[in-house]
């Protein structure tokens, strides 16, 4: 029997020739992302050793520029571990800054066939990359920076195969939503990710996928290499790699195929997005207080450009706050040149440096008690963007900004395509 | 090992925004315990008692990879005993020390205030007031000796890879 993606890319790292479902792996760890969390005093324990500086990469996200004390704290111990170690791949506050797993992307850090680890949940996303990515925790992290290995349990892979072609305004959120609402949990599965249909799916759009696969509790979520992904990397990362695809006899646990023709504007409602979402045009009208579009998810300029596909010439309601956040300085600066930016602000919404920001409910729009939402972005836990008795919707970058526009949750479709 | 307790229970697909607010993140370890489960079940954090037990159902811990095992681990709770684990919340039990098993049927086994007996040898889960008897599922010996040891922390301290707490 042959190996899946993810399997074939653990086998690889942890120099054994076949990994099964049910086996503990030791691998090998590529890529160790810290991030500001892990500095932060309640949790940093001072390193003494970095088992391969080369590996480590260091970002501030979470709360940047610092937006209280604690977090400056954190960020201070960060400057100095990155100096003690002399770490060149760090992005602090400045033109590199951004959200890790968007500068992951960004700088081809995640190469196809390795393993990348970082002490954030929504790590998975550089699965898009054909790389084995997971969130950890904190001692994972110090763990893997001063040994240069972690363990895994190897789970059953679910296959994913798309067709057909998306037609805008929906996205790949929407594909998502289809698919946490249809198939619920995949607590301690992998994902796989291939078919026909990848050829006309830019990265960020795989990317958003991968990202939002940590909702699902998915242990890996992976592509199936095509040319985009490879040229992808090849142009970010003159390092060799050697990319994994699954054996055609691989062992599936499931197999199941997605008709992208067939997708359309969908709504989770607040708390989860497991079996819980809803047709956009059965929650028309819902009164919202907040739009947000950002993330490690939704930060990317194919995000940029859809909302400002739909905000082009129109005013957002005077009864909601439109907060959109870059995943990253440079989609930040790319957005400026392609003037989404100002097609944006002069449709009302304010845009914020890259950071992950309100998503996480850490600063720059959190939600008051009684006030609801509908974010583009990873996740609408109870209390997710602020107080416990707030409510969180979640939905496209475009039934975001159409939201935002009407005052109450909309069909983008009404308003373009 | 083996302990017996008093079980508080929680449901299905319990997540670490409930256990640990966001707010809280970056709080100091005593300031994060205070916050534990405080949107969904409020007061409970002085409820709990040393050498409780906690239930749990489906996936418990989805969600974030925040501290949140320690911040349980630090209301007394001896362990915790669930239908099945999220592997995130796993590898943060393992790591921080906080001992976890995934048993299939304990949610619908066990009604709160049970006192349950468990073991961490043969893993074994009994109901006291039923007499009642679950096999957990065995977790490896690396990471049962992890988590008996308080996590990795002290063994990467011991090897003089971190130092020690300030």
């Amino acid at each position: 029997m042959g190996m899946t993606a993810i399997e074939k890319i653990l086998a690889k790292n942890s120099g054994q020739a076949i990994v099964k479902p049910g086996d503990l792996v030791v691998v090998q760890v590529g890529t160790a992302v810290l991030y500001d969390n892990n500095f932060a005093p309640s949790i940093w324990r001072d390193i003494l050793k970095v088992q391969n500086p080369e590996s480590v990469v260091v970002v501030f996200d979470h709360r940047v520029p610092a937006k209280d004390i604690i977090s400056a704290t954190a960020q201070k111990i960060g400057r100095e571990f990155v100096k003690k170690f002399n770490i060149e791949r760090f992005h602090d506050v400045g033109p590199s800054q951004g959200i890790s797993h968007v500068l992951v992307a960004e700088h081809g850090y995640a190469l196809p066939g390795t393993v990348l680890v970082c002490g954030d949940s929504h790590t998975c996303s550089a699965g898009v990359f054909n790389c084995a990515a997971r969130g950890t925790g904190a001692p994972d992290m110090f763990y893997a920076v001063t040994k240069g290995e972690t363990w895994f349990r190897v789970g059953e892979t679910i296959r994913y195969d798309l067709t057909g072609k998306l037609t805008a305004p929906v996205s790949m959120k929407d594909v998502f939503l289809h698919i946490a609402d249809t198939y619920g949990s995949h607590a301690n599965l992998n994902v796989e990710f291939g078919g026909p249909a990848l050829a006309n799916l830019s990265m960020n759009a795989r990317r958003t996928m991968t990202t939002m696969c940590a909702e699902l509790s998915a242990e890996f979520a992976t592509f199936e290499p095509d040319p985009l992904l490879l040229d992808y990397i090849r142009e970010r990362n003159p390092e060799p790699f050697e990319e994994q695809y699954p054996d055609e006899d691989a062992n599936y646990l499931d197999r199941r195929t997605i008709d992208l023709d067939k997708m359309e504007p969908l709504v989770a409602l607040p708390d989860t997005v497991l079996n819980n979402s809803q047709k956009v045009g059965d929650v028309v009208g819902t009164k919202i207080d907040q739009a947000f579009i950002g993330s490690c998810a939704n930060g990317t300029l194919d995000d940029f450009a859809a909302a400002a596909a739909v905000l082009k010439g129109n005013k957002v309601s005077s009864e909601v706050r439109l907060i959109i956040t870059p995943g990253t300085q440079n989609i930040y600066l790319d957005a400026l040149r392609q003037g989404y930016v100002e097609t944006l602000i002069e449709a009302g919404a304010v845009v914020t440096s890259a950071t992950c920001g309100a998503c996480g409910g850490a600063h720059l729009g959190i939600l008051s008690a009684g006030e609801s939402c509908i974010t583009a972005s990873t996740r609408n836990f109870k209390g997710r963007m602020g107080d416990p008795d707030s409510k969180v919707f979640m939905g496209s970058p475009a039934t975001v900004a159409a939201s935002a526009i009407k005052g109450s949750i909309a069909d983008p479709r009404e308003i373009v395509g | 090992m083996e302990f017996t307790g008093k079980t508080w229970k929680f449901g299905d697909n319990i997540n670490t925004d409930l256990i640990l607010p966001g707010r809280a993140q970056l709080f100091t370890e005593e300031e994060q315990l205070r916050c534990v489960f405080e949107a969904n079940r409020p007061g409970w954090i002085d409820e709990v008692a040393k050498g409780d037990i906690l239930i749990g159902g489906f996936n418990f811990g989805m969600g974030s990879s925040r501290p949140a095992a320690r911040s349980l681990r630090n209301t007394g709770l001896t362990c915790m005993i669930a239908e099945s684990i999220n592997g995130l919340f796993y590898r943060n039990c393992v790591n921080w020390g906080f001992l976890a098993l995934e048993c299939e049927g304990i949610s619908t086994a066990i009604e709160e205030g049970d006192e349950v007996q468990v073991s961490f040898e043969d893993f074994k889960v009994k109901n006291n007031r039923t007499g009642k008897t679950l096999q957990a599922r065995a977790i490896p010996d690396v990471l049962l000796n992890t988590m008996k040891a308080g996590g990795v922390l002290p063994l990467l301290e011991s090897e003089g890879l971190i130092a020690a707490p300030v």
